[in-house]
């Protein structure tokens, strides 16, 4: 068998387990939380008699070991079950939800991935001069800001002072396209602002740290031009931890969402995981702690596999 | 007309101002009150509602759990979205009278203990269905019986007997209740199919509008229900209300036009958001308070002396000033205010007095440990810095308080009702029975002073069966009298509802029995 192809193999199956695990760690997490979805859903208003019939018909009253293989057999079957508090279809309702939460990321990662590695690129080019402070300034105090100052900020730029995006990014099935980018416009600005610095500075260490090699003063010394020598021969060679910082921003513009979600009222997973966790739904808030744990062990098998083929000494192990 | 005078009564139609205060300006400007009068009539009257258009509210309160079923209904959004499609058997206008909603009229058996109601004819759901007196029973069932989850069993749990036959719906209590007719206009109390028993969560009802969009958490989109039986309200064609959790986010929304209306507007920003151009923002005193509980049955709040001694360590007006900006009344350490019927207003106020604190404090003969007091973010908006000054406040009696923050997540099923001295909130009722019935009555379910006071409980009993009202009023404030005076609630303030509103809606009015004209100003405002 083809080497990568073994490897590959063994990161899934691997991953395969680590979601296993992930999803016990979610169940004890939400049955450690005090109260129960019975309590959560009726609050203030509950009455003895309420909470019992509504324990009894949400099948509360069954062990919690019962409940939890009862829903990984389902899971593993392609059920995810409804929603305990409001009855809806869990599938249906996370596919949406993650189809907006993939929206936003993707416009934030379409700008924002190659944007952080031109910058970096030119940080290099030009280090220790005015453009590369500059570009480290800029994304630095960017990404010192909290996420929801800089959403507030916008939001009063571009929607109280100049009316030109709206504050509220709700989008749904019937926008055009175009209705859609212009409603998710300020969040995804937000989130580029968040995520730039991360990559950008790490493109230019990993490239700054290749810079010091022998083949690289022997390009300089060919007489090749320095933003040549820098995207020809110096970033292929510093791709692996370059890889490896996009896929965490990426895993986080998908995962790590809420509080942009919440501040431009944005339908996404973050928020819709976090109702659910305060009423204790458990079958929703598995269904969703898996998509998230999936896309976090996808993203770094991913950036494993571009790694290694990046580079000849691991692509071809004796 | 002059310039002055034209402009007082564009303010006064509008609801910048009161009439009253139009009718003291117009006085001032020599004009008798009789002219005055009729010109605000005609005024009023050439705001003939508008139809048509998109109205669009902005609101805080709505989660991705929510669902449509009004048994289940707790939070703001819920409530609006239930209020859009469905319509109880009788609702409460904003002057406190019975609003005659799916029953034409109701009368009573004179010992208050059978109720008919006469169905409304011509009334239809939005699946084509007439509304019948069998839906009607069906729906109390549901709601009342052993599997009910609803949070109006509380309320219809009374109920001994019901029966619909032809066009009248009978209700027969196990003992008498004065207020029924007020009772079935609860928020939970929508009327189904049969009674939803299919599917209760469908949004079937007979409102003035049907739901189109349902996405809990996000926006619920509605459009005319077409056949619907009253023409003075559902003046838009369309009308939409977006969950927008996030304070600031929402009033960005009213100020970019986004959305026409909005709840809860943060004291914080009252004065700045008023001066914004082409938003009006309302106080309007409501009957929700917000209130400290102790335990009638723990120690140390086992002791009246003590819990005097409390009462009297608290500085209702600062809290009113600090913690609703202003936006509030006092209370009176008993659950109602003027906005109920049949209050009585000689009831003397009790002031922060910390030299009668202090005595009072010395007679419990309480050992000088901490008390605790339980609070949390959540308990209601500024609660913790209400708790705070609340600790200054009895410090100066010498009264030492600890504060406990508590984490929101849980505090209504781990701290409130629970721990014997806590923040809270109650959403006011609309008659006194109600509220007295549902959390001061022994047998309450919701008592949360644990209040057994058997005088109290038969004065409570005894005003249901009477039906001559100003026989009743004095029952009430002997009740009141009693709970101010023994009862284990400390009630500093009544918070008002603060709502922003663009000026593209015409139609505004207060409403004390519930925010947002009691969930129904975009189903009773007009786009101007």
């Amino acid at each position: 068998m083809h080497p990568i192809i073994k490897l590959l193999a063994q990161r899934l199956s691997l991953g395969l387990l680590l979601l296993l695990a992930a999803s016990a760690l979610i169940f004890i997490g939400v049955e450690l939380l005090p109260g129960d979805v019975a309590q959560s859903i009726l609050g203030q208003s509950a009455t003895e008699t309420a909470l019992r019939n509504l324990r009894e018909e949400l099948g509360l009253n069954e062990p919690a070991l019962t409940r939890y293989f009862n829903w990984l057999f389902a899971a593993i079957q392609g059920d995810l079950g409804t929603a305990l508090t409001n009855g809806q279809s869990i599938s249906k309702a996370v596919g949406e939800r993650l189809g907006n939460t993939l929206f936003l990321a993707f416009w934030a990662a379409i700008i924002s991935v190659p944007l952080a590695i031109i910058l970096g690129l030119i940080a290099v080019r030009y280090r220790n001069r005015w453009p590369d402070k500059l570009i480290s300034a800029v994304t630095l105090s960017t990404i010192s800001l909290p996420e929801f100052v800089a959403g507030y900020l916008l939001m009063y730029l571009f929607t109280v002072q100049f009316r030109i995006f709206s504050p509220i990014s709700t989008i749904y099935s019937g926008m055009s396209l175009g209705e859609k980018l212009s409603a998710i416009a300020l969040p995804v600005m937000v989130l580029v602002l968040v995520v730039l610095a991360h990559m950008m500075r790490m493109t230019r260490a990993a490239i700054l740290n290749v810079m010091q090699s022998a083949y690289v003063e022997t390009a300089e010394l060919k007489g090749l031009r320095p933003f040549v020598i820098i995207a020809r021969h110096a970033f292929p060679n510093a791709i692996a931890p370059v890889v490896n910082v996009v896929m965490l921003n990426l895993a986080y513009l998908v995962v790590g969402v809420v509080v942009v979600e919440v501040v431009f009222v944005y339908p996404g997973m973050g928020q819709y995981l976090v109702d659910h966790v305060t009423k204790r739904d458990l079958p929703v808030v598995q269904a969703c702690g898996l998509i998230f744990a999936a896309v976090y062990i996808g993203l770094n098998i991913m950036a494993d596999v571009i790694s290694i083929l990046a580079n000849p000494r691991l692509r071809h192990p004796k | 007309m002059n310039d002055e005078l034209k402009y007082l009564l564009e303010r006064t139609v509008a609801g910048r101002q009161s009439r009253r205060a139009f009718l003291g300006r117009a006085g001032a400007l020599g004009m008798s009150a009789a002219m005055a009068n009729t010109m605000l009539a005609s005024a009023a009257r050439a705001q003939e509602p508008k139809k048509g258009g998109l109205i669009r509210m902005g609101m805080q309160g709505g989660e991705s759990t929510n669902t449509l079923d009004p048994a289940l209904a707790a939070s703001e959004v819920p409530f609006a979205v239930n209020m859009t499609w469905g319509e109880m058997l009788t609702d409460v206008d904003p002057n406190g009278n019975l609003d005659m909603r799916i029953a034409e009229e109701v009368s009573s058996s004179p010992d208050a203990k059978t109720w008919k109601f006469k169905i409304r004819q011509g009334v239809e759901f939005h699946n084509g269905k007439t509304v019948t007196a069998e839906d009607v029973l069906a729906t109390m069932q549901r709601h009342s019986d052993e599997n009910s989850q609803s949070g109006a069993l509380g309320i219809v749990q009374g109920i001994e007997s019901m029966s619909a036959e032809g066009d009248m719906f009978t209700v027969t209590l196990a003992s008498p209740n004065a207020d029924l007719p007020y009772l079935m206009g609860d928020y939970h109390l929508i009327i189904q199919p049969d009674g939803g028993r299919d599917d209760p969560a469908a949004g079937i009802g007979a409102g003035p509008y049907k739901v189109v969009v349902n996405e809990p958490g996000v926006r619920h989109g509605f459009e005319k229900h077409v056949n619907y039986w009253d023409d003075r309200i559902g003046h838009a064609d369309q009308t939409e209300i977006l969950v927008i959790n996030d304070t600031t986010a929402r009033v960005a929304a009213l100020q970019a036009g986004q959305v026409h209306m909005i709840n809860r507007v943060d004291p914080k920003v009252y004065g700045l958001l008023k001066k914004a151009p082409g938003i009006l923002v309302h106080a309007t005193p409501g009957r929700g308070h917000y209130v400290f509980i102790m335990h009638c049955t723990a120690a140390p709040f086992d002791n009246n002396d003590l819990r005097m001694a409390l009462k009297l360590a608290i500085n209702r007006h600062e809290m009113v000033d600090k913690v609703l900006g202003g936006l509030g009344s006092v209370g009176n350490d008993f659950p109602i205010n003027s906005a109920y019927p049949l209050f009585d207003n000689t009831i003397p106020q009790r002031e922060y007095d910390p030299e009668q604190a202090a005595f009072y404090y010395k007679k419990s003969g309480h050992d000088g440990s901490p008390i605790i007091l339980r609070t949390a973010s959540g308990a209601f908006p500024g609660a913790v810095e209400a708790a705070q000054l609340y600790q200054q406040s009895a410090a100066a009696a010498g009264i030492p308080l600890e504060i406990k923050r508590e984490p929101d997540d849980g505090y209504w099923s781990d701290v409130w009702n629970v721990q014997p001295f806590c923040a809270s909130y109650w959403g006011g009722r609309p008659v006194q029975d109600q509220m007295y019935s549902t959390a001061y009555l022994s047998s309450a379910e919701w008592n949360d002073t644990k209040f057994y006071n058997d005088k109290f409980d038969s004065l409570l009993i005894a005003a249901r069966a009477e039906l001559d009202n100003e026989k009743r009023k004095g029952m009430y404030s002997e009740m009141a009298h009693i709970l101010r005076d023994e009862g284990g609630l400390i009630c500093p303030m009544f918070n008002d509802f603060v709502e922003g509103v663009s000026d593209a809606i015409a139609g505004w009015t207060s409403d004390p029995n519930g925010e947002l004209m009691n969930g129904r100003a975009h189903v009773k405002c007009w786009l101007a």
